[in-house]
């Protein structure tokens, strides 16, 4: 699989062009960045090449637009901050008391003439609001939220803390997919790699040059699913379902992260694409479904307590650590410890083989509302919620020495 | 009327010598100028305390990794920064302004409420305590700390929040009685108690200013208190307002709450807007233009901040028409916005300008919040909204708008009439070194935000990728050169306060026009007991 990086950092080298003036049929950069030049020019260029002025290089049609109208739009703003206040730093230079200025006693227009001056950069002002920008932004928002014509294919995204869920109806796959970037970067005991916090075990798999119909949602609060390279950006809420569309023009991976303040590791969240010519994605859902029956066939197998136990340490560690952390002590009170937790630590299930209400099995399922506790049975498979149910009761001092089996969990949903 | 003068004054400096005195003066006032003290040395100490909060998060942000601090506690402390930048610094910073300069400027001899206006101020240090005490309790183990979910309340993330969010509600429930207190002594004031003669049309601009906010504090602030109620009994009396699992609906919270927050951002602005007018005129020594267009605008302004509030969601998803009405409408308050710079500019054309520290703060107020207005006029734009929303653009764009256009106006505000209140000038080399190392600062901490806005970094991440390493690090040490320059400044009102500077005239300023410098400076005690005639 070819993997191409579209270059969103300028400080890979490839890319050493400063103040914006990035290739591409809509290289003009900001004006903004331009009125910085004159200080930026005193900077060694090395040092500029570390800065981005812009939009990441677009990645679909939508920002491809969405870049163009941005650039037009500064230029229009940036010419009207020229203008105006060119007119009043002419008057703070010119019309001073130390010049000896009498001042003037006007107090409002006077006859037409001076009317008509006054009225003329209003009708300016309205031509640009509502024809100038309001022409093209009225075309962007249909374009935009056009989310159905001539969809090629359904992508469902579900945010939840802090993780994201993809899932591809037309072929029934679906995963999760977190943060990869180890703690000890995060808390600079090890040197940070070049994708830090922008990296993820299981990235987004989608086929260029298609239509791709996103609908997005999410199991707990409210999260926002952006790709800053494909121009779109949109909550995840909910009970409810947001869509955008998303149509990759060339093969690379895309990053971007979470935009909503979502709780404690809202800033580790990413969201990575990966784009890929049809061929290949028509390869990897195969791959992808022969992993997922695979593992779905492990339901029906009787399971050793040490199997359970280490899946379940892996499943742990990618669903559960965040908030729990992995020696099991939690972050009290948000977020209770399992070491020699009364929940845990409560008989598997009831005499005739029933869920509890709020018994470790209940509370791993079904949640815990109000809190950052979700509804694992929606995420995880049988195997994985029976794994780490076996490895919670039996680890960080909890000696329950009991297991429960996949078949009893897809029983039990 | 002139028979009663000589009566009048005699038995008001007789009075004066009866007050409580100590602690006791200042809890049972009900001078409003004691009261103004009062809010404005309550809001410059707020100042600081929400300036320390984001100077931490700044040192977080200085580098990409965790340095000072765990997630957790960088979400409190981003939103605890912003309440107590809202609610406790600039809103009482106005109020404060109001207080003194109203029954002055409208030739009244108090507020028309006063001690309504002195419970709305006593309500203020409890409503502070309450939304800052989660810090102290997490440091003996009650509870996880301070509101953690940024100044919005976002359900869920409220509701699934610790006890932090539970002192928020009812710190802000008791800041917002205080401000509809102080908002209808404001309407009442003004409606009932001008001088005669002075017709609504004659009205200081600073009052109209001022009317047009404790209007929209009226309007907005119920349905404000309201979300959050809904949102307490969301988290403990099982109601479903917000929680999409019971039926309810997560993006109703949004909108209530941005019914009120949008035109909280013109209530903090538009005190400062009508000041502007006075402090062009008078270092211009040239009348203001366009008085009417200015009171319309303002009226203007104040109507359409009621009718926008979903382009801050735009984001979140709505029906077409919605995105195309709240777009279009968004744009059209830049109409009535030019309007008032359009005034602003033209009092300055042909005037006889000296550039004294107010004025400096007013001309810098104007060129930075234009670049807010600017970028605000993009930001109203649905699609480039969805690259704008959520990053530090949107971080950016706000900070031109409250830091220049609050923070900075009420600094134009306190330099303009401070000599007036205590009698004696500030020192004007500090003020003017003050002026431009905020100005400077302020730049250089937030105008790296817009680009690292656009290159894709979102707001409220306690720690960020590689490539916005530059830029933050910029923003950081901008950010604490601005913080400490505002030392300067409260030293420098410090020494006024402390009798230390010149004696000023009644008329501080060579241009000022309006019934406040016809009073000696400091104005007496009980000012206009018989009101002036205004022609």
């Amino acid at each position: 699989m070819t993997q191409r990086e579209p270059s969103r950092h300028a400080h890979s080298g490839r890319r050493m062009m400063p103040l914006g003036l990035q290739g591409g049929r809509f290289g003009r950069g900001t004006l903004l960045a331009a009125l910085l030049a004159p200080f930026l020019a005193l900077c060694p260029l090395p040092l500029l090449a570390a800065y981005s002025w812009n939009f990441p290089e677009p990645a679909t049609p939508l920002a491809r637009d969405t870049l163009h109208m941005h650039n037009q739009f500064m230029i229009i703003i940036t010419v009207l901050f020229v203008v105006v206040f060119a007119i009043m730093i002419y008057s703070m230079v010119k019309h001073r008391k130390s010049l000896g200025v009498e001042p003037a006693k006007f107090s409002g227009p006077t006859g037409k003439l001076q009317w008509f001056w006054v009225l003329v950069p209003f009708a300016i002002l309205l031509f640009i609001d509502f024809i100038l920008m309001g022409i093209p932004a009225f075309h962007a928002v249909i374009d935009m939220e056009d989310t159905q014509t001539k969809a090629d294919m359904v992508l469902r995204v579900t945010g939840m803390q802090w993780k994201w869920q993809y899932e591809y109806p037309d072929s029934g796959i679906k995963y999760i997919s977190t943060s990869t970037t180890p703690k000890e970067q995060v808390n600079n005991q090890a040197e940070k790699g070049e994708h830090y916090l922008l990296e993820v075990d299981n990235p987004v798999v989608l086929p260029v040059g298609k239509k791709v119909r996103v609908l997005i949602t999410s199991t707990d609060v409210i999260h926002t699913w952006w790709v800053p390279q494909f121009g779109v950006k949109r909550d995840a809420i909910p009970g409810f379902l947001r869509e955008v569309w998303v149509k990759i023009e060339k093969p690379g991976i895309y990053r971007g992260q979470c935009a909503e303040l979502c709780g404690k590791d809202h800033g580790f969240m990413p969201v990575v694409v990966q784009g890929v010519t049809e061929p290949e994605y028509a390869a990897w859902v195969e791959k992808k479904k022969a992993e997922q029956s695979s593992a779905s066939a492990g339901v029906d197998k009787a399971w050793t307590k040490a199997e359970l136990i280490a899946k379940g340490k892996e499943v742990y560690m990618t669903n559960c650590a965040a908030c729990h952390q992995p020696d099991g002590k939690g972050l009290p009170p948000t977020f209770p410890a399992l070491a020699g937790s009364k929940v845990v630590n409560t008989p598997l299930l009831s005499a005739d083989g029933k869920v509890v209400k709020d018994s470790h099995v209940d509370r791993v399922l079904n949640g815990k509302a109000g809190t950052a506790m979700q509804a694992f049975k929606t995420t995880l498979s049988d195997v994985d919620l029976a794994a780490v149910i076996t490895f919670e009761r039996n680890s960080f001092g909890n000696t329950q020495g009991d297991l429960i089996q996949p078949a009893l969990i897809k029983a039990l949903r | 009327m002139n028979t009663a003068t000589v009566a009048q004054d005699a038995h008001a400096d007789h009075h004066g010598a009866h007050h409580p005195s100590g602690i006791m003066r200042w809890l049972t006032t009900t001078n409003h100028k004691d009261i103004g003290t009062m809010y404005l040395t309550f809001s410059l100490i707020m100042f600081f305390v929400g300036g320390i909060m984001i100077l931490a998060v700044r040192a977080e942000l200085f580098q990409p990794g965790l340095q000072f601090m765990q997630p957790e506690f960088f979400n409190q402390l981003i939103g605890v920064h912003a309440l107590v930048m809202i609610f406790a610094a600039l809103m009482p910073a106005a109020t404060g302004f109001a207080n003194w300069q109203i029954p002055l400027m409208i030739g009244a001899p108090d507020m028309a409420l006063p001690r309504l206006n002195n419970w709305g101020f006593w309500l203020l240090p409890p409503a502070a305590i309450l939304l800052t005490l989660p810090f102290t309790l997490a440091l003996f183990g009650i509870g996880d700390g301070a509101i953690a979910t940024g100044w919005t309340f976002y359900a869920p993330l409220s509701i699934q929040g610790g006890i932090g969010v539970d002192f928020a509600i009812f710190s802000v429930h008791i800041l917002g009685i205080s401000s509809i207190m102080g908002s209808i002594n404001i309407i009442v004031t003004i409606f009932n108690m001008r001088a005669p003669g002075m017709t609504m049309m004659k009205l200081p601009l600073f009052c109209w200013g001022w009317l047009i906010t404790a209007f929209l504090l009226v309007i907005t602030l119920p349905v404000l208190a309201g979300a959050v109620t809904m949102l307490l009994m969301d988290r403990h009396f099982g109601t479903h307002f917000f929680i999409a699992a019971g039926g309810g609906d997560p993006i109703l919270f949004q909108h209530l709450f941005w019914f009120f927050g949008h035109p909280e951002v013109y209530i903090l602005l538009l005190p400062v807007w009508g000041l502007m007018p006075h402090v062009m005129s008078t270092f211009t020594r040239k009348p203001n233009y366009g008085y009417k267009a200015q009171v319309y605008s303002f009226i203007a302004i104040g109507v359409l901040s009621l009718v926008v509030w979903a382009h801050h969601f735009f984001t979140a998803g709505m029906p077409v028409p919605a995105l195309l009405y709240f777009m279009y409408s968004t744009m059209s308050i830049s109409l009535p916005l030019a309007v008032l710079f359009f005034c602003w500019i033209a009092t300055m054309w042909r005037g006889a300008m000296t550039f004294e520290t107010p004025m400096l703060f007013a001309l810098g107020f104007i060129v930075l919040f234009g670049i807010a207005g600017l970028t605000g006029l993009v930001l109203a734009d649905v699609a480039a909204d969805a690259q704008y929303h959520h990053s530090y653009f949107v971080v950016a764009h706000f900070h031109y708008a409250l830091f220049t256009g609050g923070i900075m106006g009420v600094m134009t505000g306190v330099y303009y009439w401070l000599p007036k209140w205590t009698g004696r000038m500030y020192s004007e080399k500090l003020g003017k070194l003050h002026f431009w190392l905020t100005v400077i600062s302020f730049n250089l901490t937030f105008m790296p935000q817009f680009f690292l806005g656009l290159a894709g970094m979102p707001r409220r991440i306690p720690d960020y990728a590689l490539q916005f390493a530059e830029f933050n690090a910029i923003s950081t040490v901008g950010a604490f050169i601005l913080g400490f320059s505002q030392l300067i400044f409260a030293y420098n009102v410090w020494q006024c306060c402390r009798g230390k500077g010149e004696q000023v005239p009644a008329r501080v300023w060579e241009g000022a026009e309006g019934l406040e410098w016809e009073l000696s400076s400091p104005p007496p005690h009980h000012s206009w007991e018989v009101q002036p005639e205004v022609k």
